[in-house]
């Protein structure tokens, strides 16, 4: 084996690479700045993302002391970010997309919403005005919307004259309303008395905020405890660690692209030609391509995650060799889809074009650009089948997850078997011969 | 070459080729673009393998890409197949690594070569701030390195200047000097007239001729050229009338400059040019010329080298 010629084409491609100013840039100063502002939006380094609330205008037709109540308590929440405005105003705020959700209380709601409580009549609609692009936003609103509209109104239901005076109209009503039998009505009746002898003992008690609908109204009857959840109790959760992966991954993925079209480019201006000419055997000409590809997707990823360790933190919590093995596993996944580019690409333009789609596809549906999980049931299962997605999940594991070498093999065996496989279709197709 | 067949599809690219270089030889495969001289290159550097025939250098067939006698061998391709992101001095030492060169052999070989070429001050440099020229001949440098027997050179002077094609001729002569065996491939006349001991004249795949440039041009001793620039062709009806004329070979019309192939200049241009009178074709220029490689070319194969 000729050894000399072997570091020579790894010499050669290697100082090429790196004395290219664009394509050093493109593999690996644009994805550490994309992958840097990814990170912040996606929770930076501390991986507390900063809540600052949904916004939401708030239309107040009713004016009474109810909807005043509510408005008020919206106001207060720190989910969100409230602007009180007219019907006009609000319904113009949404069409423009300035605020994803505005919710108008007709007139009469808080009076017909108390009524509704203990009879069987229509009850008051809340019109809630909503972006069509923004289901997520609207849910949150309407769940935040209904803990303080119940507050509320059951307040003004079971305490003060208004809701004494709700429950007598309630108990004239029960004789006269139909629908109920006779046994059902008279346990409705002492539901109703006993609830009216609860607030008129505790009135009198000056016990205002007691018991399940004291003067405050109702409450939830539960405190929600929430764990950020990794592998182990000392790691942290880095919106930097999955930025830094799926970038990194991605300009790996794209430079494989320019590293394929080069061979075709050296086929075009008669180097191959050179190349071939030489006493070099063909393993050795594609083996020293694929070492070169390899390398620098290796060298890329180091500078790119050391910038990440350096400048923000990314630790390697879970298995460090899991995490190496992943990095080598899409090194040479690069080198090898490069090969599969050369070999089956006619022309250096048509093969880029066709290729830059195909690998954007792939981290994207990888979960590169974000999280696999937000994408549907369906579409989770579908992206098993790709080996980005296996990467981000093996290299999530490796840093902010904290898991072990166990989680990693999965992802490292998935990079090596295709590598291995679009490898061998490079080989067989590989043209030896120009037309 | 023995019988050496070749088709990409349906087209035949080489078609029963045969011919032999000798040691020390310089041999020229002249022939128009397309007609398959650089298929033929590829078939003896084994690049192509080819469908029908054998090749044989020094008594054997090529045995493989590793075949050792692959460094007997030097290709100079059309292409400059060259690194332009590299210094000229980094391109010679990756081509001389690839025929395993031991650095200090290398460094000598690197020297000679960029003296052989004129370069021996650029080393240095970056190819991509180089010349045509230049770049042509680091290009013949590059094959050089590991002195090679054979030399193969495809179109080496393809797109170059006066000045750096006739360093290039020197550098060749140079080489042919040391004993090289060079085979040359080319579509210019003068560069075989110049430089090389035999021809093999390729057109559609095929060997037309296969002789020395003296023997090429005996067979056309008889035959001579007349120019005639007109003043008005004015759709030369006549043409076709003025083949049939006898001593007249051939006749062609290329704007307003007549060519007609003679075999006697001393008794056929007088019919000619009374011929033209009658026909009332003003004359501007006259001119003859004695028999070349390129009148052999149209003899041998009824049009000219660049007609492709």
């Amino acid at each position: 084996m000729n050894w000399r010629a072997f570091f020579a084409l790894i010499r050669k491609d290697l100082t090429l690479h790196f004395n290219n100013r664009r394509a050093v840039i493109i593999t690996i100063a644009v994805p550490i700045v994309i992958a840097s502002f990814f990170g912040f939006i996606m929770g930076g380094a501390s991986g507390e993302h900063k809540n600052t609330g949904v916004s939401v205008d708030v239309v107040d037709l009713d004016r009474g002391a109810a909807t005043r109540e509510i408005t008020t308590n919206l106001l207060n929440d720190a989910n969100l970010r409230v602007g009180v405005l007219g019907e006009a105003e609000a319904r113009q705020a949404v069409v423009q997309g300035k605020v994803p959700v505005a919710v108008i209380f007709p007139k009469d709601f808080g009076d017909s919403a108390a009524r509704a409580f203990f009879r069987p009549i229509e009850k008051p609609e809340i019109i809630v005005l909503q972006d069509p692009s923004r289901d997520v936003e609207a849910s949150m609103v309407k769940g935040i919307l209904m803990q303080h509209v119940m507050q509320a109104i059951s307040k003004r239901a079971f305490s003060g004259d208004d809701g004494r005076k709700l429950m007598h109209e309630s108990l004239d009503s029960l004789d006269g309303g139909a629908g109920l039998s006779d046994s059902d009505k008279q346990m409705l009746r002492e539901l109703l008395t006993s609830a009216e002898r609860w607030m008129t003992r505790a009135e009198a008690s000056g016990a205002t905020n007691s018991g399940p609908f004291g003067g405050g109204g109702m409450r939830l009857p539960y405190e929600v405890r929430s764990e950020k959840l990794t592998a182990k109790q000392e790691t942290r959760y880095n919106g930097y660690a999955h930025s830094f992966a799926g970038m990194t991954m991605q300009f790996v993925l794209m430079a494989a692209i320019e590293f394929g079209v080069g061979i075709l480019y050296e086929r075009q201006r008669g180097l191959w030609r050179r190349l071939r000419a030489a006493p070099l055997s063909r393993g050795m000409l594609l083996g020293s391509r694929a070492t070169s590809g390899a390398l620098i997707s290796l060298i890329t990823l180091a500078i790119c995650w050391g910038f990440a360790v350096i400048v923000f933190k990314v630790r390697i919590d879970g298995s460090w060799l899991g995490f190496i093995g992943c990095n080598v596993g899409i090194a040479v996944l690069a080198a090898s889809i490069g090969l599969l580019l050369a070999a089956i690409g006619r022309t250096p333009e048509a093969t880029r074009g066709i290729a830059i789609f195909a690998i954007l596809m792939l981290v994207m549906l990888g979960g590169a650009w974000m999280p696999s999980f937000i994408f549907p049931q369906w579409l989770q299962k579908v992206t098993l089948v790709m080996p980005t997605r296996w990467a981000m999940d093996g290299l999530d594991g490796a840093t902010w997850r904290g898991l072990g070498l166990g989680s990693a093999l999965g992802a490292i065996a998935v990079l090596f078997g295709f590598a291995i496989l679009l490898g061998a279709i490079a080989v067989a197709r590989f043209r030896w011969e120009e037309d | 070459m023995r019988e050496v067949s070749k088709s990409f599809g349906t087209l035949r690219a080489v078609d029963g080729v045969s011919f032999h270089v000798n040691a020390g030889e310089c041999l020229a495969l002249l022939g128009p673009n397309g007609a398959g001289k650089t298929t033929t290159l590829s078939i003896v550097t084994g690049l192509i393998t080819p469908d029908r025939g054998e090749v044989l250098i020094e008594g054997r067939r090529l045995a493989g890409d590793t075949d050792a006698i692959k460094s007997r061998m030097g290709l100079v391709p059309q292409e400059l197949a060259l690194f332009e992101d590299l210094s000229a001095s980094d391109n010679l030492r990756f081509f001389g690594a690839l025929y395993n060169l031991e650095a200090v052999t290398l460094k000598q070989r690197m020297a000679a070569a960029l003296d052989l070429v004129g370069l021996g001050d650029r080393g240095q440099d970056k190819v991509k701030t180089f010349s045509g020229g230049m770049k042509r001949r680091l290009n013949l440098a590059c094959a050089l390195l590991h002195d090679p027997q054979l030399l193969l050179l495809d179109e080496p002077t393809v797109g170059v200047d006066p000045q750096s094609r006739n360093a290039i001729f020197d550098n060749i002569a140079a080489l042919r000097a040391r004993g090289k065996t060079v085979l040359y491939t080319t579509h210019y006349m003068e560069e075989v007239e110049r430089l090389c001991d035999r021809v093999v004249i390729i057109d559609s795949g095929k060997v037309i001729a296969d002789d020395t440039v003296t023997g090429l041009k005996n067979r056309a001793t008889r035959a001579c050229h007349l120019k005639i620039e007109l003043a008005n062709p004015d759709g030369a009806t006549w043409l076709d009338e003025l083949k049939t004329l006898a001593g007249v070979r051939s006749a062609g019309l290329n704007a307003n400059e007549l060519v007609v192939a003679l075999d006697e200049l001393a008794t056929s241009a007088p019919t000619v040019l009374s011929f033209l009178t009658q026909r009332r074709q003003a004359f501007v220029h006259l001119q003859s010329e004695r028999p070349n490689l390129e009148s052999v070319f149209l003899e041998l194969t009824g049009h000219n080298l660049r007609d492709k």
